[in-house]
Formats: C-alpha cells, structure tokens, sequence
C-alpha cells in the first residue's frame, strides 16, 4: 500500500484519537514512533494490521471506522488540500460524482505510483447512482462512504449514501440524490490560496 | 455568422457545408472569444473575456483601444493576424495578462463584398486562452468552472498544480523528519552514552579540525587514578556514578567551546581552543584535581578517586599532529602518574620526542 494511504490512516487516528492512542497502535504492529513515511511503499498486510489494531482498541467494527476515516480525509480543516482536489471535480456533486471515474488517472499525473481503486458511475434511474469501486485491497469502499458523505455536506447536496454489497468483482456504492442544491454548501474557489509561483 | 470549410465540386457532403452559431452557443463553445467586424471593431465578446474586462464597454470599440497585440508586434490590416499560426494578445487594463490565441476570418454577410481568396471580410473571430498563466488568471479574477468550456483542461491544470504541492509540501515534511533523525543520528554518533561527554571519535575529529585550522589550542589528557579499586570493591554502579561526576567537574570548570570526551574507561581528553599558554591550563587543572579529590558520595559511601593530569601546547609544535599531540599529552600524563599521581606534568616547549618532560609537579589539593 503506497506510504500516502498509510499515513492518512496515521494522521485520521492521531489526530481524532490522540499522540498516544497512535503510539499504542504503531507499537502493536511494530511500526516505528514516527509511524509511515508518505513516499515509501508498504506491504498491505501491515495497512490491515494497523486498521484491525485500531479497531480492536477502539472496540469497533472496522467498516465504520474506515467511513469515519473517509468523512476526515475531506472535511478536517488540516486537511483542506484533498477536499479542494475533489472539489475541482465539478461545479455541482452530480459533475463532482461523474469526476470520480476520472480520479485515478488525475491522482497518477501527480503520483505515478499511487494505485487508487478504479471507479465506475452509473445512473440506473434518474437522481439514483450505484458507484463500483474495484479495488486491489478491499476496505477502500467504506472510506468512499465517508469521503461521499462528507463531500455531499460540503456540495450542500442531500444524500443517502450506502454500501450495496458485490457485484462482477466491484464493491458497489448507491447514491441517492434527494435534492442536489438543499443548502449553500461551503465556499469554494477554483485557485484559492495558490500562491503566485506554486 | 457563419464559418465555411473547402468544399468540393458541386454538392456539398453532410458535415462541410457552412456551420452556422447563435452567440449563445458560440459563448457556450468558446467562452474567451473576440469577434471583430471588418473595421477591426469588437462586434462579440464571450464571456469569460468580458468578465476579465470587468464592465468595461466592449462593444463598438476599437480592437487596438482594450487590446495590445504582442505578437505578431505590427500588421498593416487586422485581418492579417488570420495568417498568424499564434497570437498573444494583452489586456490594456491588465498588464501582465498575455493571452494566446487563434484569429479565423469569417464570411460576410449575404450582399457585402466579399474577398474570393482568404474567406469573407466579414470580420474575424479569435479564440483565446490563458495559456500557462492560467493559475494567477483563476485567482485574480475569481473564475469557476463555469468560466471555461467543458473541454478546457483548465481545471486538470489547477488539479495538477495543487497535486503537485500536496506532494512537494509531503516530501518537504519527509525531509525536514529525515533531517531531524539525522541530526539525533549525528548527535548519538559523537555522544559517549554514559556521561553525556563527546566520544573517541568526536574527539579525534575535533582535534583534526583544529591542527587543520591552524589556530594554537591546549590539549590535555586526564586518566583516573584509583577508578578500579572503586569499581572492585564498590561496584559498576557506582564506578558509572563516579564517571559521570567527573563529567560534570570537566563540564564546570571549562569554558563551554572546549571539547570534553571521555575516550577510555577513565580516561578523558580536553581540547582547549585559542589557548597558547599553560598558565590558564595549569589553573584549571588544579581546580580540576581539586574536585576530583573531594569524596564523591554514592548511596551512603564515599568513593575517592585523583587524576594524573598531562597537558601540552599546539603552538610548541613546527608541525603539530594530531597524533603526535595526543602522544605527547599520554606521555606527559605518564610522567604525572610515575611521579605519585594527582599531579599535572606538562610537555616541555623544546618541543622534540626525546625531550625530558619537565614536570610542573603540583600537589593534589
């Protein structure tokens, strides 16, 4: 697993959880105290150890605790830089929903070596989406449902959001939209913040 | 307005015979486009463009009035710029804005006059865009998505560049965390763990730099006497007590850019930089042995130990070593011990191997 995912999973723990809870999970699963580095790869099994560690601290299921690490990978203010990257995908959240079959590509022009899942959009009925997620690894598609749900709220989109279970290889996710413009949203503008010269 | 492709003999096929746009889907299609009429006035306007212009009147107005041709720099006729494989235009009002583009000649209208050989007077249209600068274009003018056409790759543009800080400001934490460990690495590398003192090789390093600085310096050697005897009927504990007290002395009674390692079990060597004297050497040394013969108290016992003490002189030396300084202060110290112990001895200015040492014999306090 490419050392970005692990170190959101690092950052979401620590920063909800506390610097100790963290340092009882790196120390569980024999990661040193700085925990991992963003530019390294790592084995997936030491990603699922982690999670499982964690869980089992926090007496939690994984799955929900995996959404909840989605919804604070998009709407923690310190992480401001993802949501404005997933923002860019559409003015409204039905461009923004239809953007995501386009997210690993975009992702690998910045990092050629990070493998997102691969995304597919269908619309079997108007205002109802069903997301496949074929990922390498599985887990990735609670993480979508909080991301989904998060990016939903920061739209200003009403939506019902779930897992669909299996099918043809893909964990499916189902969208539905109840009202794609229920309340203003938060503000977002197209190059804020860039500095002259980035 | 109409725009015509070659056609062939006779009937035009579907798909090459004029294509005609309202400006609501010309805007649509090209939202940073200029038309002109045949007089080089602005006759359409899309409208990204106009937003750039920012309520300024626009239409009727002479090209040249709002806009700054860069290249190609002087045309006799407007219509010429429909030759150029490349326009940059500048936006009067904002200087520093250059826009790239493409200028078309478009028909005339039924009934004008009409030039048979480069399509109609009728005015030309130009497609512009941000080209590089498009990042400082989005945010000083507020532009959203909605400001460029779906076809645009504006927006893949914005992604990458704000990907690539995301990435760049994560490889700068990695660094700075690298540094970091790099740093306590370094620290470790020169640290004697026990005392907290420099270490054998810290030193050795430290007296390199200083015989090749060329600057004068003192250098004395210390070793323990009685150490063992504390450590034997005492124990490793309090033989690590005394080692550490002594550490603190040394630190004490030296000024804080002198060098302190302990290179042996109870040998400990101090470099004194910008020393070329033994007057202030000798002093210290003698507040030093002082100390040191005071009872160090360890869990309700006292143990004792002194120091034999051998310094020597950088500026004695034609050619200082660090070998041979290092050599010559271990002599000098064996002089000290062979005379009773808890004294300093320091190497004689003659400054040659088979020189007698002459022994500044001091009492211990």
């Amino acid at each position: 697993m490419h050392g970005l995912v692990n170190r959101s999973i690092q950052s979401f723990l620590r920063d909800t959880y506390g610097a100790a809870f963290w340092a009882r999970v790196a120390e569980a699963a024999g990661l040193p105290e700085d925990g991992f580095e963003t530019m390294q790869r790592y084995d997936d099994a030491l990603t699922d150890r982690v999670i499982n560690i964690a869980a089992g601290l926090l007496d939690r299921h994984a799955p929900p605790m995996l959404e909840d690490l989605g919804t604070y990978l998009v709407s923690d203010p310190r992480r401001e830089r993802l949501r404005r990257l997933l923002r860019l995908g559409g003015a409204g959240y039905v461009d923004f929903l239809h953007s995501l079959e386009d997210l690993p590509e975009r992702a690998r022009l910045a990092l050629p070596d990070l493998d997102l899942p691969q995304l597919c959009l269908n619309e079997p009925e108007p205002g109802r989406f069903m997301l496949a997620c074929r990922a390498a690894h599985p887990g990735f598609q609670h993480v979508l449902v909080g991301m989904l749900r998060a990016m939903a709220d920061d739209y200003g989109a009403l939506v019902v959001i779930d897992t669909a279970g299996r099918a043809d290889g893909a964990d499916r996710i189902s969208i539905d939209l109840l009202d794609q413009s229920y309340t203003r949203g938060k503000q977002f503008e197209l190059a804020a913040g860039m500095a002259a010269g980035l | 307005m109409s725009a015509e492709a070659p056609t062939g003999n006779g009937t035009a096929p579907a798909g090459t015979a004029p294509a005609v746009l309202s400006a609501a889907a010309l805007a649509r299609l090209m939202p940073l486009h200029l038309r002109l009429d045949a007089a080089g006035r602005i006759c359409g306007a899309g409208p990204t463009l106009a937003k750039l212009c920012a309520g300024r009147p626009m239409i009727g107005r002479p090209f040249a009035e709002l806009f700054e041709l860069r290249s190609p720099r002087r045309v006799a006729r407007l219509d010429e710029l429909a030759g150029s494989a490349r326009l940059r235009i500048g936006i009067r009002h904002l200087p520093g804005t250059v826009l790239r583009g493409l200028a078309v000649p478009l028909d005339a209208a039924e009934g004008d006059a009409q030039d048979d050989d480069n399509g109609g007077t009728g005015g030309l249209l130009l497609n512009l865009s941000f080209g590089i600068s498009v990042v400082e274009a989005v945010r000083d003018h507020g532009l959203t998505e909605a400001d460029f056409a779906p076809t645009d790759l504006t927006v893949e543009m914005l992604y990458l560049v704000e990907a690539k800080s995301a990435v760049l400001d994560e490889l700068r934490d990695m660094n700075g965390r690298l540094l970091g460990a790099k740093a306590v690495a370094e620290e470790q590398a020169r640290t004697d763990t026990l005392t907290g003192l420099r270490n054998r090789r810290a030193v050795d390093h430290a007296l390199r730099a200083a015989v090749a600085e060329g600057r004068a310096f003192g250098l004395v050697h210390l070793d323990l006497d009685h150490f063992k005897q504390v450590n034997d009927t005492m124990g490793h504990a309090a033989g690590d007590h005394v080692l550490r007290e002594v550490a603190r002395i040394l630190a004490d009674e030296t000024r804080s850019g002198d060098v302190i390692g302990r290179v042996g079990g109870d040998e400990f060597v101090i470099l004194f930089p910008g020393v070329d004297g033994y007057a202030p050497l000798i002093s210290i040394a003698r507040r030093i042995l002082a100390r040191l013969e005071a009872p160090i108290p360890f869990e309700g016992r006292a143990c004792r130990v002194s120091a034999s003490i051998g310094a020597t002189l950088s500026c004695l030396y034609a050619w200082p070593t660090p070998e041979r300084l290092l050599g010559d202060a271990d002599r000098a110290l064996y002089a000290s011990k062979r005379s009773g112990r808890g004294r300093v001895t320091t190497l004689a200015p003659a400054d040659a191997p088979e020189a007698a040492l002459r022994p500044e014999v001091m009492e211990g306090a």
